[in-house]
Order: C-alpha cells, then structure tokens, then sequence
C-alpha cells in the first residue's frame, strides 16, 4: 500500500492563517506587483510597512513591488480587530508563512516548466532563474499556479541570516502620500455625487430629545434630508457648509432632558469602589514555605477617565443602494463593525460592504465605529447617494468613548526583616472594553439613541489570555512569595469607557512600580538594585540595566530635579520596557528626559519600533502631567482642546530609546510598551525631587502643593 | 455673492462666496486641496494651517475677506515630489511622523519659522509649533526634521550666493 506523501508541516500554523488558511486571500500576484492582503490596519503605527517588509523578504522580491490592499470585508482576512499590539505577531506570522508556502509553490512550477530540479533555482526580484539560463517569473507562471488552496505551513520560512529587509530600517510606504499633502485620509476622499451628514447630539450626557424644531434647519440651502429616530437626530446637505449650518440652525430648536447623573468628579476615585461590581480572581499564589507577615503597609492609586484625543474628529461614508450598503471606516475592525451594523439594522451581514481607509491616530477605541453608523442611518434616508458624516471636536471629546478610570489598592505584608511575603492587588473599574462585535447586541452610540433603542453596552474586559483588561499588567512580574490579584468590574457605566491604548495596564503598572520604589526607600534601597534583587527572568534584568546604563543611573541631582525608574512586560507576556524619567520641578512640573530600554524579540523595523516606544513616552507623559475627563452631574465639560490640555511642543522631553535586539525570538508589537513604565518613572522622579508621592494622576502642580501642605 | 481675490499657492485666484466663509472650508471645497486638515474648528490644534503671506495661520476661524489680495500658501503649494520643498525631504528622511493628520499644518507652520528665523535654535522650532498639537508623540522626530531643513536650506543659499 503506497501512501500519498502529505506535505509534513514545518510548525503549527500561526492563528490569523489557520483562521484564514486559503493563501490566495493573502498574497496575489499580477502586473509585475505582489498584492498583499492583511486584515491589520494602519493607525500610524507602521504595520503596512513591516508587513512589507516581511512579504518582500520571504518572496524574494523588491519591496517596490509589494503593493498592500486595504482591508475589507469582501476579500480581506478577517483578523478580528488592530488592537494589544499583536498586528506583527499576527499578520506579520501569518504573511511570513503564507509567503514561504507560495514561494515553495512557484519553485515547484517553475522547476516543472523550466524542467530542472527545484534546488538548483534561485529568485531575485520575482524573477526565477537556474543554471543554462532558463528564467521564468512569479507573474508569468501566476496564471498556472493556483493559490486558492488552504496553507499548510510545510515550507520553513527563512532564517534570520537569509533575511534581508526584516530588521532593516524602512522608509514607511504611506510617508509621502503624508508629506505632500495628498488625499489618503478617510477625511480628505471624495466620492462622486458625495452628500455631507452632521449629526445632533447633545451637550447634556445620556439626553432625551424633548422637542425638536426643524423649521429654521429647513430654511439653509442646501438641506436634502432631516433624519429622526428617536433620540437620534442628523441632517443630509449637498455640501458641507451647508451641513454645518443646517446642524448649528437645528440645535438651537433642540430641547433636551438629562436623564442619568455622572459621578463626582472630585471624589471619583472612592466612587469606584462603592458600585455594584462583578468580582473576578485574576491570579494567586500561595507561598511553597509557611511565610510570617509582621506588618503590612497598603496603598491607594487612582487614574482618570483619559480621552483618546485623536487630532482628527471620527469620520465615515456610507451609500445605502437597495439591500446593499458600502461603508467607509477609519475602524480598527472592519469585520466586528460590520457585525453590529447587521445587528442594528436586522439585516445579514454579506449585505454590508465595509472597507477601511485611515484615520488619525485613535489609540484604540475612539468614536470611529459610531460614526460609522451615523453615516448608514443618514444614508439610508438618501437611498443610493453616498453620505460622509464627521464629528464636531465637541462631540469627539465628549461622546467617543474614554480609557476607563481605575482605583488601585495594594497591600503588601512585609516578614520582620521588612522584606515582601505577600502582594495583594485590587482593582476597581469598569471594563475596558465595548468594541463592537463582540456581543449579541451593538455598542455602537447610535443604537442606544434610536426610537426602539438597543441597551447602552457595559464595558467588560478582555480574557487574560488577550492580556485582560482591567486587570492588564496587575500580576507581579517579580518573584515574591505570594500574591492575590482581584478585578472588581463596575455593573454601572455612566461615563462611557472603552478600549484605550494599554487598558488597564498604565493604572496598574502606575501602582506597581510606585509601591515598590516606596518600599526600596523605606529600606534605603537603590530602586534599580531593588528591582533586580526581585527579579530572575533574564530579560527583565536586561531591559532595566541597560536603561539604568543608558541614563547613567543614577546621576547626582541639583535641587529640584528627580530620576525615577518604571518597568514592566506588557501584558506580562509582550515587549519588556525600561524608562528612566528626569523630571524638574520648579514653577511646573517638568518631564526634562526619558531613557528607554525595549525589548520586542524580532525587531522587523527598528525605526518603526523606536518610532513607537518613542511617541508611547510622549504620550504617556501628557496622561501623567496633564490629562483628566472632566465632568459634572450632568455633562463631559471638557470638550476642547482648552479643557483638555495635552502636552505641547515645549513640554516635550527629550526621549532616548535602546532597541535591545533578539532576532532570534518572534516579534512582539512596541505600540503598548512605554505608558506604564513612563508613568511610574515620572511619578517616582516627582517623588526623588520633591519626598512627596503622589498617587493620583494626572501629577499637577495644583495636586503637588496639596500634598506638600498635608505632608508639612 | 462678492468675488473675493487671492493668490493660492502662487496662482490669481478667485471665488464668488460669502465673505465669512472659513478660509478651510473653501481650501477644501470649492478648491479641492484637502491637504489642510480640519481638527478642532477653533483655532486649537493648528492641523488647518496655511501660510498667510509668510505668516503660519490656522484657516478654521479665518473668514475669506481677511485673504483678500493676500498670498495663500498651502502644503499643496509648498512643493512636491518632482519639486520637495526642503521640510518635505527632511520630514521623509526623519521619517517623523506617526499617523500624519497634524502633519501638514506642521510643515506649514515651520515654512513660516524659517522665512523669519533661518537658524532657529531647538527651543525656537518648540516654541514655534506650541500652536500645533500632535498626540501620536512625534514631536521630537519632527523638531529634528525641521533643523535638518533649516541646515539645508541655509546651505543652499550660501551655495547660491556669489
């Protein structure tokens, strides 16, 4: 009996390519091009360019030639959504492997047709040539070679030492459209016969629409439609001018009623706490010796609600054309987003087409999604013409969903020579998450608005083998005895949170490594040593040595001026990062420089990961020094760049990153690394400059003299 | 509806409107040159900006009558593939940037640092851009991309001078 010889894979396939195994969804070629087909999309992290990168390289060809699709929901794989920092993880393993595969493929037709034996051709540039100068190419065998077949992952991909532009610094591929000012952002493309939408929302948080007077909206020219639906109110116009004044001419014959209180602002951190919660066990380790606690010290720390603050206001198109709708989305999952538009409008979801096109920077879960909607619910009103819906900077700042704010308490119980026996780590917060797709009803705004309104969603939190979300970075990464971690998950949600860069892990690293800086100088340990005695994962140690190096830890200070040091795993199971922060604290509170060390595994572009870790640091020293929803009983008051203030240009520190290198291990996503480790660093240089710690953020100069005075 | 006439990016220019129309508005409108990026619509995050003569202004709040026989500059004017303006290729070569929507008010707004300042030190391109905020946290990639642009402009006027 002969067995037919099976292609004996080389690894287990990478998920998004088991979920997506037919090749031919990820790679094409045609016209002397490689189309490359990912379901990750670009936000500003680079992804578009590295995935090149990776396909080039594994296809032997010129990363000219690669040219990158799109996602969408007729041909994409469908990757779930861009989000935790897994877009090279994911994509970029399943790409790698799929092009390994096709590559292996073409050899085999091209030895077939060329009648020579696979091992003797060679390809540079997509072109396959061996001994006797035979050649064919990728493009001219493309119409023989079928790639609708399922992956098999029975060819190895290269070696690190056969890769040539994976670990290289790339220019990025959408850099120039950027620069010259050329349409590439979903804001600035236009569609033949394009229709502006605006959309009423109002002022007062969770307001019933009471009375509408459409009479002076009616009179601007250029009106097409008004749309009501229930507590959900647009307008249609030929241009946006007129959009934006039928909308301003419609707000003024709005009345509206508030219907559900926000919590007190200034004693939010203890409201958390007194919310009906669902309690969940995250982690807990019993200690293998009995361990005699003398005393236990415990901590409180708190975080804000944080905006996403994207510079752009979310934005979409839509065109509702029989049973048929095409959507245009800046969402970081165009595949869940279609999933609640089904659900919302009871239709089958092959009847949407959404596509992706960029936006700004979102940071995770913006108002991408519900505008999305706003533009279908408004297209549906002007059958078969296509409707771009933008939101006001008002409305972006105060409806689009914000990082969820966090009250922290730890204990920790110290043996009788003050060394740490136990950890206990508690979190109070809503979820940090209510993406769409997700669950059997919609999260996006809109639907909680309508006339037979869907439930306003519960943010939950991600599993913990996505990280978690609340509980994200919660679990000690160092080696103490015993620990307990517990999640209490608010029921209640009256300030909208969702998804923001990190989740739950700035609060809870924030809290961490505050503590453990505490307990080093109650000790009169170095903060470094401190860590490092804590510690046995090699890499941890690395990252923290080589920033301490990198910073030349630790420098003699003048007065007035702090280092501090942060660390963390993000999601105890991605990049390792290391900051040292160098804060001055005169008239303000100054962020004069940050060091950082990183640690990603595979490095695919380093520029792009500097990039990353780079602009996180900045980003998370705006949350530390600046940034806090604020609101009272009955709206989001701060609904402008004056309300909330990020970090300018002048405030910006300088930030040094090391790359440390391992291309010998699988890449993990640098997006997430840096807020955690920042936060603590900054909070603990305050506290090295000034002896006084703070445990709430953002860390205000207003905050700081307070505690002074209570200190003194 | 009043003509209101002006020079865009170096062409005599005219436009029948209502003389409060936003300045952004008609740019990306009625002349199609979406490249100036509406952010706040108040003057508050400087992602609109466009060179007035050889002031860097934001184009959200400003009314057409102000432009009237002014000379309008915008990163579509600033230069282009064929012709990179030196911010352009600096800005490339720094790869500084993260998602870009702020960027093109921030180029704006650096031309209009160096037609008065050719040598500006660090903290004068920081405190240039205060105007204009970038939240992926580019900053600093792009305070280097300017200086780089400076040095190379300077050098090529002293390459020009007799």
């Amino acid at each position: 009996m002969t067995a037919k010889p099976t292609p004996s894979p080389v690894a287990p396939l990478p998920p998004s390519l088991a979920a997506n195994p037919k090749l031919s969804s990820w790679i094409n070629f045609a016209e002397g091009q490689v189309i490359v087909s990912p379901g990750k999309v670009e936000i500003g992290q680079g992804i578009v360019t590295a995935l090149a990168q990776i396909a080039a390289d594994e296809l032997d060809v010129d990363i000219a030639r690669v040219k990158m699709v799109r996602t969408n929901t007729v041909a994409s794989p469908n990757e779930g959504v861009t989000s935790g920092s897994l877009s090279v993880q994911h994509s970029g393993r399943a790409i790698r492997f799929a092009c390994a595969e096709i590559r292996k493929i073409f050899l085999d037709a091209a030895a077939e047709r060329l009648g020579v034996k696979p091992d003797v051709l060679t390809i540079s540039d997509g072109a396959i040539s061996g001994p006797g100068n035979v050649a064919t190419s990728y493009w001219e065998l493309a119409g023989d070679v079928s790639l609708d077949r399922d992956a098999t992952a029975s060819a190895q991909p290269k070696s690190i030492s056969q890769r040539t532009l994976a670990g290289s610094s790339q220019q990025r591929l959408d850099i120039p459209d950027k620069v010259f000012g050329r349409p590439r952002f979903i804001h600035d493309s236009p569609l033949p016969g394009l229709l502006h939408g605006r959309v009423l929302r109002a002022e007062l948080a969770h307001a019933r629409l009471v009375e509408l007077d459409e009479a002076r909206a009616r009179k601007v020219d250029g009106v097409v439609a008004i749309v009501r639906d229930g507590n959900f109110v647009g307008i249609v116009c030929d241009t946006e001018a007129s959009a934006e004044a039928a909308i301003a001419a419609l707000r003024k014959g709005a009345t509206w009623s508030p219907r559900e209180a926000l919590p007190d602002e200034d004693h939010l951190a203890e409201w958390l706490k007194r919310q009906p919660v669902d309690t969940a066990v995250i982690s807990d380790k019993k200690a293998t010796s009995p361990v005699h606690v003398a005393r236990t010290i415990k901590r409180q720390y708190h975080r804000p609600y944080i905006a996403h603050g994207s510079i752009a206001p979310s934005c979409a198109m839509a065109q509702w054309d029989g049973d048929h709708v095409r959507v245009w989305t800046h969402s970081q999952g165009v595949y869940m987003l279609r999933s609640d538009l089904a659900l919302v409008f009871k239709l089958p979801r092959e009847n949407f087409a959404v596509e992706h096109m960029e936006g700004a920077g979102c940071y995770g879960h913006n108002g991408a999604d519900d505008v999305a909607l706003d533009a279908v619910l408004l297209a549906r009103a002007v059958a078969g013409r296509p409707v771009r819906v933008q939101w006001s900077r008002a409305d972006e700042m105060s409806h689009a969903p914000f990082g969820a704010a966090m009250t922290i308490e730890i204990e920790v119980g110290l043996d009788a020579k003050g060394e740490i026996v136990n950890w206990r780590h508690d979190i109070w917060s809503n979820g940090h998450t209510a993406r769409p797709g997700r669950a059997d009803q919609p999260t996006l705004l809109a639907a909680s608005e309508l006339a037979k309104p869907f439930p306003r969603a519960i943010a939950v939190d991600p599993p913990a083998a996505a990280g978690g979300g609340s509980d994200r970075n919660s679990v000690p990464l160092y080696d103490f005895p015993s620990w307990h971690v517990e999640a209490h998950r608010l029921k209640v949600m009256p300030v909208r949170a969702s998804a923001l860069r990190t989740l739950g892990a700035q609060g809870n690293v924030f809290a961490v490594e505050s503590f453990l800086d505490e307990l080093a100088f109650e000790r009169g340990e170095d903060p470094v040593a401190f860590r490092l005695r804590h510690l046995s994962d090699p890499r941890s140690i690395d990252v923290i040595r080589t920033a301490a190096k990198r910073a030349n830890w630790k420098l003699a200070k003048p007065d007035g001026v702090g280092h501090g040091i942060g660390f963390s795993r993000y999601k105890n199971t991605g990049a390792y990062c290391a900051a040292v922060a160098e804060v001055e604290v005169g008239e303000d509170i100054r962020v004069r420089k940050l060091t950082l060390a990183v640690d990603v595994g595979e490095a695919i572009n380093p520029d792009g990961v500097i990039n990353q870790i780079e602009g996180g640091a900045i980003q998370a020293t705006s949350w530390v020094l600046k940034e806090r929803v604020r609101f009272d009983t009955t709206r989001i008051t701060s609904n402008s760049w004056t309300e909330y203030p990020i970090l300018r240009f002048s405030e910006v520190p300088d930030v040094e990153v090391e790359v440390i290198s391992r291309p010998e291990i699988d890449p993990v996503g640098a997006g997430e690394a840096a807020h955690g480790p920042v936060t603590a660093a900054i909070a603990n240089a305050v506290f090295d400059a000034l002896g006084v710690r703070l445990r709430e953020l953002p860390i205000t100069r207003d905050r700081l003299i307070a505690a002074m005075e209570l200190s003194s | 509806m009043p003509t209101i006439r002006f020079r865009l990016n170096g062409i005599e220019t005219e436009i029948d409107a209502d003389p409060d129309t936003l300045l952004l508005t008609a740019l990306r409108g009625q002349f199609g040159l979406t490249g100036a990026h509406f952010g706040c619509g108040a003057g508050e995050c400087g992602a609109c900006m466009v060179l007035v003569d050889d002031r860097a202004l934001t184009s959200c709040d400003m009314p057409l009558w102000s432009v009237a026989d002014k000379n309008v500059t915008t990163i579509e004017g600033l230069g282009n593939q064929q012709h990179p303006h030196a911010l352009q290729r600096a800005f490339i070569a720094e790869q500084a940037l993260q998602c870009g929507y702020c960027l093109s008010g921030i180029m704006m707004s650096a031309a209009g640092l160096l037609k008065q300042n050719t040598d500006p030190t660090s903290a004068e391109v920081k405190a240039a851009l205060d105007r204009n905020l970038c939240r992926c946290g580019s900053h600093n990639r792009m305070v280097r991309a300017i200086l780089r642009a400076a040095k190379e402009l300077r050098a090529a006027k002293e390459t020009r001078a007799p």
